[in-house]
């Protein structure tokens, strides 16, 4: 088994037609040039002696080629998020080298040499080439790791998730092979650090789907690529459907008849959000999606048919569907397990655990969490209702899911706690509208200090998505008597009075 | 006769087929296509396809056996019909999802 099957398949199929088009530059590449060109990098990738090919930029061409060549060179691919900061991107490639790097003309640029990675900005991949003409055979070990995504870190230092090649191809074989129409479009825009970056490659190389690439998101830029390459299909993140909708505020449509279908998933779907774009689309179908890093993307799926039921009907439990994520793909199974690991039934609350063959559940450096049985536990919380439809209550542990990002509020609390006037302070995820969940932060405070001046604080030291919205000021923060914050007492307070 | 396993991949001896092992069974099968067992190595110039094994493999499709224990995925379409101990395969119904990405 190697991903790059997928590829050779689709170059033997459908060699001519366009397999990926870059939106921001207008330039596109076929199947049978992506197959070409994954095979003459796999040779290089090979010579280089990389243990890793990691990819630190934007979507664009070189994104698909690097991912192939990896695995036809049997090293792993290794997107890295390109917001990080320096520092965080150099700790990073130190777990993964010697590594083959592949940047922005810019980053490269400012890179210092090391004599452990070899570095490559877009252009300067595509000029490169192998020193010998001979041509990597692929390994069809199923055990062999296609992929190794960084999570964000929110205990602590960022996981390196595992994606085996069995892991991979199984989930891609959930779809039928070449069955888009030459006419087919799939809008990309989630970044390529993310596994529905991924998970959107494989699937439309599978499918023999063209893929527009979208490198950076912006709602009405977004509706009129989807407009100009007809579009037909597409993944967004809540905010990224929430925004659309805001930036449609007035119109009855969309507008945008090709758009057979758009799926989202990545964190809570505000449901006036989903409402809203069921009317602005009225011809799309819409798919909720649920899945993890650790589970090859998707596992569950709320479909267009329980879409348009739950819209029409006055049945609450029918109208509640929309809030689902659905029943689990062909091949998964879900459980609800309590903190002792007894199953719960239906309609109890509980940690959710997967099984299935796309299941990696590894990490590189901790192993496996999936038990002897295959269960593995997402660390996310919910229940499954009589019928089988799964409903997440958010993360087990208390990450904040803001726009698709998992921030950690140890780290924002830590250094609100830096600030010269803050004795203690607690962060919580509040709903909100635009980005699912927001940064609200409860601060005890030794001397009078303003909201203003303890957001610069954070601004000053962390990514602006970290930046608290609300900050209260608590005369005590609530602790248990074993010394431990209690957060839901926190929240609470952020739901009760906005 | 030989054991297969999962990811492998064979290629027909007498057409074009080509396919990877989805799952396999434990134990030895002789797996076919064209009337002529399959292998790593290919084509052999001097045989051709058994008309009782002739109805072709299509690149794309998942074949399985009777039990359901054995799935290929044709990766190169040929001439041949692939067969397991005699019996040709059947081309799997798949199930089809909505997009999802």
């Amino acid at each position: 088994m190697n991903i790059a099957l997928f590829l050779e398949m689709a170059a033997e199929a459908r060699g001519g037609r366009v397999a990926f088009k870059d939106a921001l530059t207008g330039e596109s590449i076929s199947f049978a040039g992506l197959y070409k060109a994954a095979q003459a990098k796999s040779q290089v990738l090979h010579e280089s002696g990389a243990s890793h090919c990691a990819l630190i930029d934007t979507s664009n061409l070189t994104i698909p080629v690097a991912l192939f060549a990896s695995g036809w060179a049997g090293i792993p691919y290794v997107p890295i998020n390109y917001r990080l900061t320096s520092e965080e991107i150099d700790a990073l490639i130190d777990r993964v080298k010697p590594a083959f790097v592949v940047t922005d003309a810019e980053r490269r640029e400012a890179w210092t040499d090391r004599s452990d990675l070899i570095v490559h900005d877009r252009q300067s991949f595509r000029e490169v080439h192998a020193k010998s003409e001979d041509v990597a055979h692929w390994s069809m070990d199923p055990e062999g790791v296609a992929v190794v995504l960084f999570t964000s870190g929110t205990t602590g230092a960022p996981k390196a998730a595992i994606m085996r090649h069995r892991h991979l191809v199984s989930y891609t074989l959930m779809m039928e092979f070449d069955s888009a129409e030459e006419d087919e479009a799939a809008l990309v825009t989630v970044p390529p650090y993310h596994i529905a970056g991924i998970a959107a490659i494989l699937t439309s190389v599978y499918q023999c789907r063209r893929v527009v690439q979208l490198a950076t998101f912006e709602p009405d830029n977004w509706l009129k690529v989807a407009r100009e390459e007809g579009v037909t299909s597409t993944f967004v993140v809540p905010t990224m459907l929430s925004r659309i909708v805001d930036s449609l505020e007035g119109q009855r449509s969309a507008d945008l008849p090709n758009l057979q279908a758009i799926s989202y998933g990545g964190g809570k779907m505000p449901l006036n959000v989903i409402r809203r774009a069921m009317e602005l689309f009225p011809d799309t179908e819409f798919t909720n999606a649920y899945g993890l890093t650790e589970t090859s993307s998707t596992i569950t799926l709320l479909g267009p048919e329980e879409h348009r039921t739950a819209l029409a009907s006055i049945d609450p439990t029918t109208q509640k569907r929309l809030m689902s994520v659905g029943l689990p793909v062909p091949g998964v199974e879900i459980a609800i397990r309590d903190d002792k690991g007894r199953d719960l039934p239906t309609n109890v609350h509980g940690e959710i655990f997967v099984r299935g063959e796309q299941v990696s559940g590894e990490y590189e450096g901790i192993g496996s969490r999936v038990d002897e049985d295959g269960w593995f536990p997402t660390r996310d919380a919910g229940y499954v209702d009589d019928d089988g439809f799964l409903f997440l209550d958010g993360r087990a542990d208390d990450v904040i899911v803001r726009g698709g990002e998992n921030l950690s509020p140890g780290e924002i609390e830590d250094v609100l706690r830096e600030h010269e006037c803050v004795h203690d302070a607690a962060v919580v995820g509040m709903p909100s509208q635009e980005w699912g969940e927001a940064v609200a932060a409860a601060v005890e405070v030794s001397r009078e200090v303003s909201v203003e001046a303890l957001q610069m604080w954070v601004r000053e030291h962390m990514r602006s998505s970290r930046v608290p919205e609300k900050i209260q000021f608590w005369d005590e923060l609530p602790y248990n008597e074993t010394g431990k914050l209690l957060r839901r007492v926190v929240k609470a307070a952020f739901v009760d009075s906005p | 006769m030989a054991s297969l396993a999962t990811g492998q991949r064979l290629k027909s001896a007498v057409c074009n087929t080509e396919i990877m092992v989805i799952s396999a069974p434990d134990g030895d099968l002789e797996l076919t296509c064209g009337g002529v067992p399959m292998g790593s190595d290919g084509s052999n110039e001097s045989g051709t396809v058994d008309p009782n094994y002739a109805n072709g493999t299509t690149i794309g499709k998942r074949y399985i056996n009777e039990d359901g224990d054995l799935e290929l995925l044709c990766v190169k379409p040929g001439d041949g019909s692939l067969a397991v101990n005699g019996t040709e395969l059947k081309i799997k119904e798949s199930k089809k999802l909505p997009k999802t990405d």
